[in-house]
């Protein structure tokens, strides 16, 4: 393999280290950095929920103040600083330019500059939590007045001012990468690439990139107006005596975001899903057209749910039942989608390797995380579970779905490709099932804590007559969370073990999967296709359709150069 | 890869299927899109906020028009010049394209000494922007666009100096789709402060 890209006639330079590794524009080099820069702090966004959850089954383990940043810290690491760079920074940059067949990203510095940018708000995070006047503890929505009023609230001090800054950067930093994606696809697929034939993954990318683009925007306008709030003592969203600011709008301005922020993530992880169960079932998408169309409708219809996070928050009932309404519509998009998803393994030849055995699990535990979601959308039942732990219990099997299970669907999947070496498949499927039965342990039973009208975010059950009773389902909850980190670090030894010393991967496709990253070398070397260039000849699940019986087509085949290639070329 | 490395036929050179447009083009009215909407978002609330508050239009006769009609026409006048940027970079006459670009960075610049002379003055006469509704969205707003004017200025005066290695006609023409934009909102500012 190295031979035939070395006699190629690549033009070859030399690159320091600190080009190769640190400040490389290589989209791959970049997308392990976000891979490995998000790894860390899912470490220690997990640590914190361990250390408030202990606190949940022994109240008195924290201090109060400590219980709420940790809440807040939680919340907003796992989705902005998790999440977002592994799905968006880590898989986006390593698969995308593979997927499309092209050398690099669009803007390879401007690639570099948005990692960067995202490691110094990471570090600016973890400076928030060491200021005086403490770290911020308003919750991960930064709630007005709670986050506005300096002097009144623990909210609004140093800390708060970090946490927003650290909160732009990265957003800064997103919206580099997606001006990236948006570019990068639209102007440099392999020939023969149209847009029908792009692997799903790389559709998913696209919607969720033009989400953030045009959700975030008004959350950075909110953002300066609570800076203002802050400093310079406007009143935006505060509301003392005598003074008109409206915290309702800052709830506006952040769920405008928020929602479409979580189809952002959600989009990448159900494009990883596709892109594992075909290839470990051997079947093609059921209809790749219905779940193209039905992620562009769910993308536009998530700007018109927002409201749907304040039904109880004082709004226009009205608008509260126009809100109900389009979210009962946005499950139809999705339904179709988990529906195209089930019918795919319909008739497959399943092959239960780790990254399937994720695959599965995501696909059933995102059905729960979604059918929990239709009581939350319609107005009445809200009113009722707003503020439970049904809602916990909804969004982390929804969210931890996205962020760990998918996540970790995708490692598996395209380890071999990244590093060009193997991760033992014995571990691998006693780490899926570990994290199904201890995942479940913990989140399921927060369904029934919600229905008993066990309010979330309280320091402890046990101040509270009528929730006495459910002390031992929180000490349950924190066991189960417990050897769910711990489960997880031991994949992450094993994980980092096997970048440096696990087995060799001979070959470039050992799951014999179709699309145009799989052609190239393992792991794929600077500028990708040395001096080949893939050509694309047919859509991108190509498995085993019937009544032929060849196993699987790849998408394309790789063409020789009569020039040499270097550098990008447009 | 040699399963995979099925050569068939050589390539002249490396092509992409691509939208007719130049990438650094689209990539540039992607990141426009954004600037849009964030502006919008803060223009909107202001919107939402004047539409329930009768308190706007007394605070709002407090505002120097005289002084901000003349930063309208300062920045007009960029847009004019950086016009006749592009229009001199397609003909290529690179001289000329660097005087309207150091023009456009100028009249940019006088903008932002302008805002300043106003703010001193609106200061001076007590209205800070913890004065009211009206006050907070005014400083707010005018300060968010004066940031995005300051920043034109120094991507024009980048390009200016850029042009000495490489001769783009692309850049100029970016740099000047930046300078409209903000332009633009600034017509969407000043009948909302000023001539309320």
């Amino acid at each position: 393999m190295s031979e035939a890209v070395a006699s190629a006639g690549v033009i070859h330079h030399e690159e320091t280290f600190l080009r190769k590794y640190l400040f490389s524009t290589d989209h791959k080099t970049i997308g392990k950095q976000y891979l490995i820069t998000g790894i860390a702090m899912a470490i220690l966004g997990g640590t914190l929920a361990i250390l408030f959850r202990i606190n949940l089954a022994h109240p008195g383990f924290l201090t109060n103040e400590q219980y709420n940043t940790f809440v807040t810290y939680h919340g907003a690491i796992m989705f902005f600083w998790v999440a977002m760079p592994i799905l968006l920074g880590g898989f986006g940059n390593i698969l995308i330019p593979l997927m499309i067949g092209a050398r690099d990203m669009a803007f390879p510095t401007l690639n570099m500059f948005s990692y960067w940018v995202f490691f110094v708000s990471s570090v600016i995070l973890i400076i928030s939590f060491f200021v005086p006047g403490g770290a911020f503890s308003g919750g991960w929505t930064v709630y007005p007045p709670l986050s506005a009023d300096p002097g009144r609230y623990l909210g609004a001090n140093l800390g708060t001012v970090l946490f927003l800054l650290a909160l732009a950067l990265e957003f800064a930093s997103m919206l580099m990468g997606g001006v990236n994606f948006i570019t990068t696809v639209l102007t440099m697929r392999a020939k023969g690439l149209t847009l029908m034939r792009l692997p799903i993954f790389v559709w998913m990318e696209i919607v969720a990139s033009l989400l953030f683009l045009f959700s975030v925007a008004p959350l950075i306008a909110g953002a300066i107006m609570l800076l203002l709030d802050i400093i310079l003592g406007t009143h935006f969203f505060r509301v003392e005596a005598g003074k008109v600011g409206d915290p309702v709008l800052w709830q506006h301005l952040f769920w405008f975001f928020g929602h479409p922020e979580v189809y952002v993530i959600l989009f990448p992880a159900l494009g990883i899903l596709f892109e594992v169960i075909t290839t470990y079932s051997r079947r093609p998408v059921f209809s790749y057209k219905l779940v193209v169309y039905a992620t562009i409708a769910a993308g536009i219809l998530s700007f018109l749910v927002w409201a749907h996070h304040q039904f109880v928050a004082g709004i226009n009932p009205l608008s509260a039942i126009a809100f109900s309404i389009t979210t009962i519509l946005i499950s139809i998009p999705f339904s179709m989608t988990l529906v195209v998803m089930g019918l795919t393994f319909a008739g497959g030849s399943i092959r239960f390797t780790p990254a399937m055995l994720f695959a599965i699990f995501a696909f059933l535990m995102f059905i729960i995380g979604g059918l929990s979601g239709l009581p939350l959308g319609a107005v009445g039942s809200d009113i009722y579970f707003h503020d439970t732990y049904f809602v916990v219990a909804h969004f982390h099997y929804t969210v931890f779905t996205i962020a760990v299970l998918s996540t970790i669907a995708g490692i598996y999947h395209w380890f071999p490709k990244m590093f060009g070496r193997k991760i033992n498949e014995t571990f691998g499927k006693i780490h899926a099932w570990l994290t199904f039965i201890f995942y479940n342990g913990f989140a399921f039973p927060g369904f029934f804590l919600g229905l008993a009208g066990h309010p979330r975010r309280y320091y402890s059950a046990l101040e509270f007559g009528y929730l006495q009773k459910y002390q031992w389902v929180h000490e349950l909850m924190t066991v189960s969370a417990v050897l769910l980190l711990t489960t997880q670090v031991v994949f992450l030894f094993v994980f980092f073990y096997s970048i440096f010393a696990g087995a060799e991967e001979k070959s470039p496709n050992p799951w014999k999967s179709t699309t145009l990253e799989w052609l190239a070398p393992s792991p794929p070397p600077h500028l990708n296709w040395g001096s080949f260039a893939p050509v694309v000849e047919r859509g991108p699940y190509e498995y085993a359709k019937n009544g032929k019986d060849i196993d699987y087509l790849p998408q394309g085949k790789l063409v020789k150069l009569k020039q040499p290639v270097s550098g990008h070329e447009h | 890869m040699s399963e995979q490395l099925r050569v068939l036929d050589e390539l002249e050179k490396e092509e992409y299927e691509s939208v007719p447009v130049p990438f650094q083009k689209l990539g540039f009215w992607v990141f426009l899109g954004g600037e849009i909407i964030i502006l919008g978002g803060i223009v909107a609330s202001a919107i939402l906020f004047r539409l329930s508050y009768p308190g706007w239009f007394k605070s709002s006769e407090h505002t120097n028009v005289v002084i901000a009609s003349i930063n309208t026409m300062v920045l007009l006048t960029g847009s004019l010049t950086a016009v006749l940027a592009h229009k001199f970079a397609t003909i290529r006459q690179w001289g000329k394209v660097q005087l309207f670009l150091g023009l456009t960075a100028l009249c940019g610049f006088t903008f932002i000494g302008i805002k300043f002379i106003e703010y001193s003055r609106e200061i001076h006469h007590g209205f800070l922007p913890s004065s009211g509704i009206f006050w907070m969205f005014y400083y707010g707003i005018t300060g968010l666009h004066g940031l995005h004017v300051l920043a034109g200025s120094l991507i024009i005066l980048g390009v200016m100096l850029f042009l000495r290695k490489k001769k783009l006609v692309e850049a100029v023409e970016n740099a000047g789709l930046y300078w409209h934009f903000v332009d633009i909102v600034w017509l969407y500012i000043f009948p909302l402060f000023y001539l309320t």
